[in-house]
C-alpha cells in the first residue's frame, strides 16, 4: 500500500501549492474538490485492516461532502456574487509559494519531533496533515475574499480529518462523524455570513468588517 | 433510590410534555402540574424513608464523562434538605395551574418545564456525591431560574434583573469551580469521600476550602453583600417560582456549605465567629433593607436574606460548639439552623404564594396602591397573616420554635465560663432580638398596609378572592406552620439524625442532647395551649357581653374631618419612616421631601426610595473600574479577521514548537 | 403540670394588677397637690368599660376584635412563667425567658395590627412609633436578662430570681444595679409612661399607646385597660424581683416583701412621671439604647 500512500501524499502537497498560486476563485474551488476526494480515500488505505464498514463510511462521507457538496455550495455562492472573481491576496502569489515551502519545512520538522508519540501509522501522512492545517490557516490569513476564507477553512478541516484518521485508533465513530458535522455546520454558517456581507458592503472583502467596530 | 430516580424522570418528562402540548393550554398546564406533583411526591417519599429508617440509600453507576462518576447518595443531611425542595414543589405545582389559568402563550408552558427542571436539578445537587456531577447539576440549577425570571421579557427592568441574577450566579460558581479543582488536585479523584480523606492529610488547606465554600455557596444563599441578585430576581419571576427559589434554592447554598463542613472535620473557632458575623450582618441588613421597600415581593426577597442570616447564626454557633468541644451547644446550634431551613421554606413559600394571589387579584404589588384586602380576600389574608406571624417568630407558630432553639443555644453559650463563647452567645441573643423587633415592624407594615384599612386604588377595591387550588396550597403551608409550632417537641426530636451526621456524634447521643431541649419546648407548648384557651375564653365572654349590649357601626375617628378618604391612611413609607431614618446610615435610602409651606399649604409630598447599598457602593463601582481597565485592551480588537486568524495560527505554531523542544 | 398551689401567684397577679395603676395615679395626684382618684379607680373603670356597648368602625374586620383578646391572652400566659421574687412561677423551664419575650411580642403585634385595621392615620402613627421603640427595647430586655442569667448561672426565670439574694447583691452590686436601671427604663418604654409617652394626654400627635386604642370601645377597651395593668405588673415584677433581695425560703414572707416592693415601685413610677417631662420622640431611641448599654457594661464587667 505504501506507493499509493506516497502518491497521495505527493499529489496532496501539490494541490496545496496550487491553491496558494491560483488567482481565480473557480479554479481554487475545483482544486479543493480534487483535494477532498484525494484525501477522502485515506481511511480506506491507511490502516492494515483494510476495507471495514467504518472506513468505507468515513471515506464515503468525506468524499461526498468535501469533494461534491461543499464545492457545489461554494460555486453557488460565487455565482450569486458576480463580481470580484479574483482571489485578492494580502500576500502576493510568489511570496505565498515561498511561505508554502517554509511551512512544509516546519511541518516536516514537527513531524520528526512528534514521531515517538505515534504507535503505528505511516508518518508521511502526518507530514501532510500538519501541512494542510497550516496551509489552511495561511489561506485564511492572507486572502481578502470571503470565499477564500471558507476554502481555507475546508483545507484546515481536511488536515484535521487526516490527522484524526491516522493517529487516533479506537475512538467511537461518533467523534469522527462529529468532525464532519462540524465542517458542514461551519460552511453553512459561513455561507449565510457571506450572503450578509455581500448584501451589506457590496463586496466580499472581509476587511470591510472593521467598519462595524463599535 | 428507585423513587428518587422516578422523581427526577417524572419532573423532566412532565416539563417536556408541557412544552410539547403547548397549543392545548389546558392539557399543557395539566401535564406540567402532574409532573411536578407526582415527581415531587415520589422524591418526598424517598427522603422521608431515609429520615425515618436512618439508612442512607445510594446509587453509583458508570458515566461516560471523563473525570467524573455517577455517584448519588441520600443520607440524613441530603434527605433533610430534600424535604423543602420536594415539599414546596408539590405546593407550587398545585398553585401554578390556577396562577396561569387563561395564559396560552409558550412562556407559561416553558415556565412549567423550567420549574420542574429547577426542582430536579436541585434534588440532583443535594444527592450528588461526585465533584463533576455536583458542578454540572449546580450549573443547570443556576440556569433554570434565569428563564423563570425573564418570564416577562418585554420589560427592560425584568431583563436587567435576569442578567444580574445570571452574573451573580456565575460569580459564585467561579468560586465553587476553584474549590472543586483544589479538592480534586489534592484528592486525585472526584468522589466526596476521597475529598474528606484528602483534607485530613492537608491541614493547611482547610481554611482556604472553607472560605471558598463560604463565598461560593454564600452567593447562592444570599449573604450580604452578595445578596444583590435576590431582590432583583425574585420579584419579577412568577410567584410560585419565586416561592420555590426563595424557599428551596437558596437553601441548596446552605446545604453545600454544611456538606463542605462535614468534609472538613473539626472546625477552627474563627470559622464559627466568621459565620456568626456574616449571619448577624445579613440578618440585620436584610431586615433593614426590607423595611425601606414598598414592593411586596421585593420586601419578601430581602426577608429571605434576613432569614439566611438567622440560619447562619445557628450554624455558626454550632460550628463554634464543635470547635470548642461543647457537644450540647453544637447540637442545639445546628438543630436551630436546620429547623429554620425547613420553617423558612414553609412560611416564605406561603408568603410568596400569598403575594402572588394579591398580585393576581389587585393587579399590583405596590404597597401604596393596595389596602383593605382582608375584607375582599379573607382566606388569602388569613393565610398571609399566619405566614407573617410565623416569620416574625411569634408563638405558637413554627418560627418561634427555631428562634427558641437559637436563643437557647445563645443562652447556653452565655453561661459558659469562656469569655469568647459567652460574647458570641450574647451577640446571637441581642442580634436575634433586634432582628425580631425589626421583622415585626416590617411585617406589621406589609400586612397592615396591604390587607387592612381601606383600598388605596380602584383595582384594590375590586379585588376578588383567588381560585380554590391557590387557596388550598396556601392552606397546606399555613397548617404546617401551626403544626410544627404546636408539635415543637416532636419536630425537634426528629432532627436527631441530621444533627448527628453533621456533628459527628451518634444518633443516640444527639437524641439525648436534643431531649434536653425538648422538655422545655413541651412546657412552652403547654403555655401556648393555655394562651389559646384564655383567648378563646375571653372571646366567648366578650361575645356574650356584646350580645346583650348595643353594637353599632360608625366611621373611625378622623379628628372631626368631614370627608375622610383612603389617601388619608398611613402609607407604607410613613409607617417605616422612623426606623428608616434611624438606620439611614445602613439603608442609604433617598428621600424626596417637599414640605408644606405657608399657613394654608396647597400640596406637599414625600417619597422614599431604596436602591440596594451593596449594589451601589460595592459592585457598581467595582464593575465600572474593571470596565475602564479592560477597555484599554480594546486596542487588540481592531476588526481585521485576518489578523485574528494570524493570532490563532501563531499561538498554535508556538505551542507546537514549545512542546517539541 | 404545675402544682395547684403555685397557681395562687398568677391569680394574685390577675387580681392585684390594676391596683398598681391606681397607686401610680394617686402618687401623681398627691405630688401635684390634689387628692386624686381612689386607689381602686382602675377597677371601676374596667368594669364600666366592660358594661358598655361597642362602636366599631366600618372599615374594621375581625382583627380589631381579636387584638385586645390576643393581647390579654398573651400577657395572661406570660403570668404562667413569671416568678414573684422568691416565689416560684407555676411553670419553669430553661428558656422561659425566651417564651416571655415572645409572648410580649405577640401581644404587641396583636395590638399593632388591630390599630392598623382602623385605616386611620392616627392609629398608623401610634403603631409606627410603637414598633420603632419596641424594636429597640426587645434586644435591651434580652440583654438585661442575659446578664442576669450569666451572673446567676441559669436561664430559667424562677432559678434566676431565686438566686438574687442579699449575698448575690453583695457579690455583684454594680452588675445588678446597672441591670436594674435597664429594667426600669424598659418598664417605662413598654408601658408607655413618661418620659416616653404620656398616658394622660389625648393629643394624637404625641401619643403612642393611647392613640393605638383610640377606636376601641366597650368590652374591648376594658380588656385593653386590663392588659395594660397586667403588663405593668409583669415588667414591674421583673424589676422588683431584682431590687428586693428578700429570699427567706418562706413563700408568705417573700410574697409579702415583693408586694411591698411592687407598691413602692408604683410610687416610684408616679414620682418619675411627676418630676420629668416627656422626651422629644427623636430622643427616645437614644434613651433606650443608653439603657441597653448599661446592661452591656454590666455583662462585660462579669465577663472576666
Amino acid at each position: 500500500m505504501s506507493p499509493l500512500i506516497e502518491t497521495i501524499h505527493a499529489v496532496g502537497l501539490l494541490t496545496c501549492f496550487a491553491l496558494l498560486a491560483t488567482s481565480r476563485i473557480g479554479a481554487c474551488i475545483r482544486w479543493l474538490s480534487f483535494q477532498g476526494i484525494l484525501f477522502g480515500m485515506v481511511p480506506l488505505i491507511v490502516h492494515d485492516d483494510g476495507l471495514t464498514a467504518r472506513a468505507m463510511l468515513l471515506a464515503g462521507g468525506n468524499i461526498a461532502l468535501k469533494g461534491i457538496v461543499f464545492p457545489w455550495l461554494l460555486l453557488g455562492l460565487r455565482a450569486r456574487a458576480d463580481f470580484n472573481r479574483e482571489v485578492q491576496p494580502f500576500v502576493s502569489f510568489v511570496m505565498s509559494i515561498l511561505c508554502g515551502i517554509l511551512i512544509l519545512a516546519l511541518s516536516v520538522w514537527l513531524t520528526q519531533e512528534m514521531k515517538p508519540a505515534l504507535a503505528k501509522a505511516p508518518f508521511v501522512m502526518l507530514d501532510s496533515s500538519i501541512f494542510l492545517i497550516f496551509i489552511g490557516l495561511f489561506l485564511m490569513i492572507s486572502r481578502r475574499n470571503a470565499l477564500m476564507q471558507v476554502i481555507g477553512f475546508l483545507v484546515l478541516e481536511n488536515g484535521i480529518f487526516v490527522f484524526g484518521v491516522i493517529t487516533v485508533v479506537g475512538t467511537p465513530l461518533l467523534v469522527e462523524l462529529g468532525v464532519l458535522l462540524d465542517a458542514f455546520v461551519g460552511v453553512f454558517v459561513m455561507g449565510i455570513a457571506i450572503y450578509h456581507i455581500t448584501r451589506e458592503f457590496g463586496s466580499m472583502d472581509v476587511d470591510r468588517l472593521t467598519e462595524l467596530r463599535g | 433510590m428507585l423513587e428518587f430516580t422516578a422523581a427526577i424522570l417524572l419532573l423532566a418528562f412532565g416539563g417536556m410534555l408541557a412544552i410539547v402540548l403547548y397549543p392545548r393550554a389546558g392539557l399543557c398546564q395539566l401535564a406540567g402540574q402532574t409532573g411536578a406533583v407526582l415527581g415531587s411526591a415520589s422524591g418526598l417519599v424517598a427522603a422521608l424513608h431515609v429520615l425515618v429508617t436512618g439508612d442512607a440509600i445510594s446509587l453509583s453507576s458508570i458515566w461516560h464523562m471523563p473525570g467524573g462518576s455517577l455517584q448519588l447518595e441520600i443520607d440524613a443531611l441530603s434527605a433533610f434538605f430534600l424535604l423543602p425542595v420536594f415539599g414546596l414543589s408539590i405546593v407550587t405545582g398545585l398553585y401554578g395551574r390556577s396562577y396561569f389559568a387563561g395564559h396560552r402563550d409558550i412562556a407559561s408552558a416553558a415556565s412549567w418545564f423550567h420549574l420542574n427542571m429547577l426542582t430536579a436539578t436541585m434534588a440532583l445537587v443535594i444527592a450528588a456525591r461526585d465533584g463533576l456531577l455536583f458542578l454540572l447539576a449546580w450549573e443547570t440549577m443556576a440556569l433554570s431560574p434565569f428563564f423563570l425570571v425573564i418570564f416577562d421579557d418585554r420589560k427592560a427592568a425584568v431583563r436587567h434583573a435576569a442578567w444580574t441574577y445570571l452574573v451573580a450566579a456565575h460569580l459564585g460558581t467561579a468560586f465553587l469551580l476553584v474549590l472543586f479543582v483544589l479538592l480534586g488536585t489534592i484528592a486525585a479523584s472526584s468522589d466526596f469521600a476521597a475529598y474528606g480523606a484528602a483534607l485530613k492529610d492537608h491541614q493547611a488547606l482547610r481554611s482556604s476550602v472553607f472560605l471558598l465554600a463560604l463565598i461560593g455557596f454564600g452567593v447562592k444563599a444570599g449573604i450580604v453583600p452578595a445578596h444583590v441578585w435576590l431582590p432583583e430576581a425574585h420579584p419579577v419571576a412568577p410567584s410560585h417560582a419565586s416561592a420555590l427559589m426563595s424557599g428551596a434554592m437558596i437553601k441548596v447554598g446552605i446545604y453545600g456549605l454544611v456538606r463542605v463542613l462535614t468534609l472538613l472535620g473539626t472546625p477552627e473557632p474563627w470559622w464559627g465567629w466568621l459565620l456568626i458575623g456574616v449571619g448577624a450582618s445579613s440578618g440585620v441588613l436584610g431586615v433593614l433593607f426590607a423595611l425601606a421597600q414598598h414592593d411586596l415581593k421585593r420586601l419578601l426577597a430581602y426577608h429571605s436574606v434576613e432569614n439566611i442570616g438567622i440560619i447562619l447564626l445557628g450554624i455558626g454557633i454550632g460550628v463554634l460548639g464543635l470547635a470548642k468541644g461543647m457537644p450540647l451547644l453544637a447540637v442545639i446550634g445546628f438543630a436551630s439552623g436546620f429547623l429554620h431551613v425547613l420553617n423558612h421554606s414553609i412560611f416564605k413559600g406561603l408568603l410568596f404564594l400569598g403575594a402572588g394571589a394579591v398580585g393576581r387579584a389587585a393587579h399590583s404589588l405596590e404597597l401604596e396602591e393596595l389596602g383593605g384586602l382582608l375584607k375582599r380576600m379573607p382566606w388569602t389574608g388569613t393565610f398571609f397573616l399566619i405566614g407573617a406571624a410565623a416569620i416574625v417568630g411569634l408563638p405558637p407558630l413554627n418560627g418561634f420554635v427555631s428562634e427558641f432553639l437559637l436563643l437557647y443555644a445563645g443562652f447556653l453559650a452565655v453561661l459558659q465560663p469562656a469569655a469568647a463563647v459567652a460574647v458570641a452567645g450574647l451577640i446571637v441573643i441581642v442580634i436575634l432580638g433586634l432582628i425580631g423587633g425589626l421583622a415585626a415592624a416590617c411585617f406589621a407594615k406589609a400586612f397592615g398596609i396591604v390587607f387592612l384599612g381601606s383600598p388605596r386604588s380602584a383595582e384594590a377595591s375590586e379585588a376578588r378572592e383567588v381560585a380554590r387550588p391557590m387557596r388550598a396550597s396556601m392552606a397546606v403551608l399555613a397548617l404546617l406552620c401551626i403544626a410544627i409550632g404546636l408539635g415543637a417537641p416532636l419536630a425537634v426530636a426528629s432532627l436527631a439524625g441530621v444533627v448527628a451526621q453533621v456533628t459527628g456524634a451518634t444518633v443516640a447521643t444527639a437524641s439525648a442532647q436534643l431531649a434536653i431541649v425538648t422538655r422545655p419546648l413541651a412546657l412552652a407548648v403547654s403555655v401556648f395551649v393555655f394562651l389559646i384557651a384564655v383567648a378563646a375564653l375571653a372571646w366567648a365572654l366578650r361575645a356574650r357581653r356584646l350580645a346583650v349590649a348595643s353594637v353599632r357601626r360608625g366611621p373611625v375617628w378622623g379628628c372631626g374631618y368631614l370627608f375622610p378618604s383612603p389617601k388619608m391612611q398611613y402609607t407604607a413609607s410613613s409607617f417605616a419612616q422612623p426606623l428608616t431614618t434611624q438606620f439611614h446610615l445602613l439603608i442609604q435610602n433617598r428621600e424626596a421631601f417637599v414640605p408644606p409651606q405657608g399657613y394654608f399649604p396647597a400640596a406637599s409630598s414625600y417619597a422614599s426610595d431604596s436602591g440596594d447599598p451593596a449594589l451601589h457602593l460595592l459592585f457598581v463601582p467595582t464593575f465600572r473600574w474593571f470596565d475602564r481597565v479592560v477597555t484599554r485592551l480594546n486596542v487588540i480588537q481592531h476588526g481585521h479577521i485576518h489578523v485574528y486568524i494570524l493570532y490563532v495560527a501563531a499561538t498554535l505554531i508556538a505551542l507546537l514548537i514549545w512542546e517539541s523542544l | 403540670m404545675p402544682a395547684p398551689g403555685s397557681l395562687v401567684l398568677p391569680l394574685c397577679a390577675l387580681i392585684l394588677a390594676p391596683l398598681l395603676l391606681g397607686i401610680v395615679n394617686r402618687t401623681k395626684a398627691v405630688i401635684a397637690g390634689r387628692h386624686g382618684p381612689p386607689l381602686l379607680q382602675p377597677y371601676w373603670d374596667i368594669a364600666k368599660s366592660l358594661r358598655r356597648g361597642a362602636v366599631y368602625g366600618e372599615v374594621t374586620t375581625w382583627l380589631l376584635r381579636l387584638g385586645p383578646v390576643g393581647g390579654l391572652a398573651a400577657l395572661a400566659a406570660a403570668l404562667l412563667v413569671m416568678p414573684f421574687g422568691g416565689v416560684g412561677a407555676p411553670v419553669s423551664f430553661s428558656g422561659d425567658i425566651i417564651v416571655l419575650v415572645g409572648l410580649l411580642a405577640l401581644g404587641r403585634f396583636a395590638t399593632v395590627l388591630a390599630a392598623l385595621d382602623t385605616g386611620s392615620s392616627f392609629e398608623g402613627m401610634g403603631a409606627s412609633r410603637e414598633v420603632h421603640f419596641s424594636a429597640l427595647a426587645e434586644p435591651a430586655l434580652l440583654l438585661a436578662l442575659a446578664t442576669l442569667a450569666r451572673v446567676t448561672g441559669s436561664f430559667a426565670l424562677t432559678p434566676v430570681y431565686q438566686a438574687v439574694a442579699i449575698g448575690a447583691w453583695a457579690d455583684a452590686l454594680p452588675t445588678f444595679a446597672l441591670v436594674g436601671m435597664t429594667l426600669l427604663v424598659i418598664l417605662l418604654v413598654e408601658n408607655t409612661r413618661i418620659p416616653v409617652d404620656d398616658p394622660t394626654t389625648h393629643l394624637e400627635l404625641t401619643m403612642i399607646h393611647e392613640v393605638m386604642v383610640l377606636d376601641h370601645s366597650g368590652p374591648d377597651f376594658g380588656l385593653i385597660q386590663y392588659a395594660a395593668a397586667l403588663k405593668v405588673w409583669i415588667l414591674g415584677a421583673l424589676l422588683a424581683g431584682l431590687v428586693v433581695p428578700v429570699r427567706s425560703g418562706s413563700v408568705w414572707l417573700d410574697g409579702a416583701a415583693m408586694l411591698v416592693g411592687m407598691v413602692l415601685l408604683a410610687g416610684v413610677i408616679g414620682m418619675i412621671e411627676s418630676a420629668m417631662a416627656r422626651y422629644r420622640l427623636v430622643h427616645v431611641p437614644q434613651f433606650i439604647v443608653g439603657a441597653a448599654t448599661l446592661s452591656a457594661v454590666a455583662f462585660i464587667i462579669r465577663l472576666v
